[in-house]
């Protein structure tokens, strides 16, 4: 099972009753790549990486992975689809989808359980895994009740203890505060040795150029743009047209003014 | 908080949380039933609650019930916490069952509801029978006994523990899936309605009458369980996507040791003697 890419999406197609949430999307993912998938809400972004997880599976067009398709039939076989679990990961948006287990421990046990790991691997990699992303003191706590901040580490945590090949990552510091989303970042960056494929889903520009080495642009279910994070990012138009950015209206010094987006460095004269 | 529907609502969600989490502590504490093998409570109790539906002595249901009061001081278990959300509900609900039993059965008059006015005002209401109020009694300690049992079986058996030890009685794995999904969807539908009452209530003044309260809580309803079961299936992807199959797998594998051997024997035969001496 490998080939040169990661992933092959062809012609991709998904719809929602109806509604096409990807048309005719294309992209190539190559093994240790950065990908960010930039788009607004609504863009494709989330159903994307459920199509890349062979959670959903396309309603046309073809997705492979390592050059095998990832179709129902083929998650069918046990062998495959275990395998096809312990390489790829995909961390939801929302944690509190993803935590449903009644200990934070359970929570993290819970992936290798499902792959047949044997007890000592698990218990080793648990420990690990939560001294990584320094909640062993969590370990026994609900995890609906911890704070945002916490639940998203957890859910990373959930997925990484499996050290797949591939993360896939659904707005990772979406609803962070501030000190909570760089935790996130170095949290990612630590565990990325340089050969893991990242892709990231998200619309904050802000944190794009630490997350990615390519910027794919999705607009209506379709890519728009494929480029290096800071060609993506001086492209004001492009970013306005896939609602990325918008008009910003502040004061400074008693003066209001509007420019693009908050998210572009500018400095005021006089 | 003050009262009203939609903050005692809230307050109840809050609550029905608050007793997942002492659950699952109580089942993970030190104690006799949660020493033991979780298909040895499921077998023995299970045997139990049996043994207290088939049984028509009075005497011998009321034991088991002792019984299970017993194991559950053995097990840590609070009884007020018994009393509130198993012994009263049970009641209340049974009482209301069973009533009309008191006076329809046929047989030996025992107890005339008032019976100065009943006879010449109300002379439709019959006097409550002997048979009737064995039959009734009955009903009430056969449901207690069963549902005590259980609860107990619940209460000291961590919930995957508990899947996983219906699997290896042969349980389907369909049904197994259906209950792992079930669990996670009330946690999930009781966050959820907590959040969404909490919600309603800081955009509140006052009190609604009741004809707004029933409405209000008709309208939440419906929208609670088209947003509940998108989550379910979101919960379900979570699951799949790390590998999950239908199948229970725990990191402690179960063993059976010689206690388990002798308390499943103890329960056994303890039912054995409550079917016999129940007849």
């Amino acid at each position: 099972m490998h080939n040169t890419f990661e992933f092959e999406a062809d012609s991709l197609r998904y719809e929602y009753e109806g509604v096409p949430a990807l048309d005719g999307l294309s992209l190539r993912v190559q093994p240790g790549e950065r990908i960010a998938l930039l788009g607004a809400n609504g863009s494709g972004k989330s159903t994307l990486l459920r199509l890349m997880d062979a959670l959903h599976f396309p309603s046309a067009g073809s997705l492979r992975f390592r050059g095998a398709p990832l179709t129902e039939t083929a998650m069918e076989d046990e062998r495959f689809a275990i395998d096809f679990r312990r390489r790829v990961g995909l961390v939801f948006q929302n944690p509190d989808i993803q935590l449903f287990n009644p200990t934070v421990f359970d929570e993290v046990a819970f992936g290798p359980l499902q792959l047949g790991w044997p007890r000592e691997q698990i218990l080793d990699r648990v420990h690990a895994t939560l001294a990584w992303i320094g909640a062993e003191h969590l370990k026994e706590r609900a995890p609906y009740r911890l704070s945002g901040g916490e639940k998203k580490r957890v859910a990373i945590a959930s997925v990484v203890v499996l050290d797949p090949d591939v993360l896939l990552l659904d707005e990772p510091t979406a609803a962070l505060d501030p000190r909570s989303q760089s935790q996130v970042i170095e949290l990612l960056e630590s565990w990325n040795d340089g050969h893991k494929t990242i892709v990231t889903a998200t619309h904050q520009l802000e944190i794009l150029g630490e997350i990615s080495g390519r910027a794919v642009v999705l607009d209506h279910g379709r890519v728009v743009a494929d480029a290096p994070p800071d060609e993506i990012l001086t492209n004001a138009a492009l970013l306005e047209s896939a609602n990325l950015v918008h008009m910003h209206r502040h004061l400074h010094d008693g003066i209001t003014h509007t420019h693009k987006s908050p998210f572009f460095r500018h400095e005021h004269k006089g | 908080m003050s009262g009203g529907v939609i903050a005692r609502t809230a307050r109840g969600f809050t609550a029905a949380l608050g007793h997942a989490l002492i659950s699952e502590r109580a089942a993970r504490q030190p104690g006799l039933l949660q020493a033991l093998d979780p298909r040895v409570k499921l077998v023995g109790l299970l045997a139990l609650v049996i043994a207290a539906a088939l049984s028509r002595r009075i005497a011998v249901v009321v034991a088991l019930l002792a019984l299970g009061v017993l194991l559950a001081l053995a097990s840590r278990l609070s009884l007020w916490s018994l009393a509130q959300r198993v012994w009263l509900v049970v009641f209340g609900f049974t009482v209301m069952i069973a009533a009309p039993a008191l006076f329809l059965t046929p047989g030996e008059p025992w107890l005339q509801i008032a019976p100065r006015i009943a006879p010449r005002l109300a002379p439709w209401i019959p006097p409550i029978t002997v048979q009737g109020a064995r039959a009734a009694t009955l009903l009430l300690v056969r449901v207690e006994a069963a549902v005590t049992l259980s609860t107990l079986l619940v209460l000291t058996t961590p919930w995957m523990h508990l899947l996983k030890a219906l699997r290896a009685l042969k349980f389907p794995v369909e049904a197994i899936m259906m209950l792992a999904m079930t669990h996670r969807y009330v946690v999930l539908l009781t966050e959820t309605a907590s959040a969404m009452f909490e919600s309603r209530q800081s955009r509140m003044v006052g009190r609604l009458d009741p004809r707004q309260e029933r409405r209000l809580m008709v309208n939440s309803g419906g929208v609670l369980l088209s947003k509940t079961f998108e989550m379910g299936n979101q919960v379900f992807l979570a699951m799949q996507a790390r590998g999950f199959r239908g199948e229970v797998r725990l990191l402690d594998e179960f063993h059976m040791r010689g206690r388990d051997y002798l308390a499943l024997c103890a329960l056994l035969a303890a039912a054995a003697i409550a079917v016999v001496a129940g007849r």
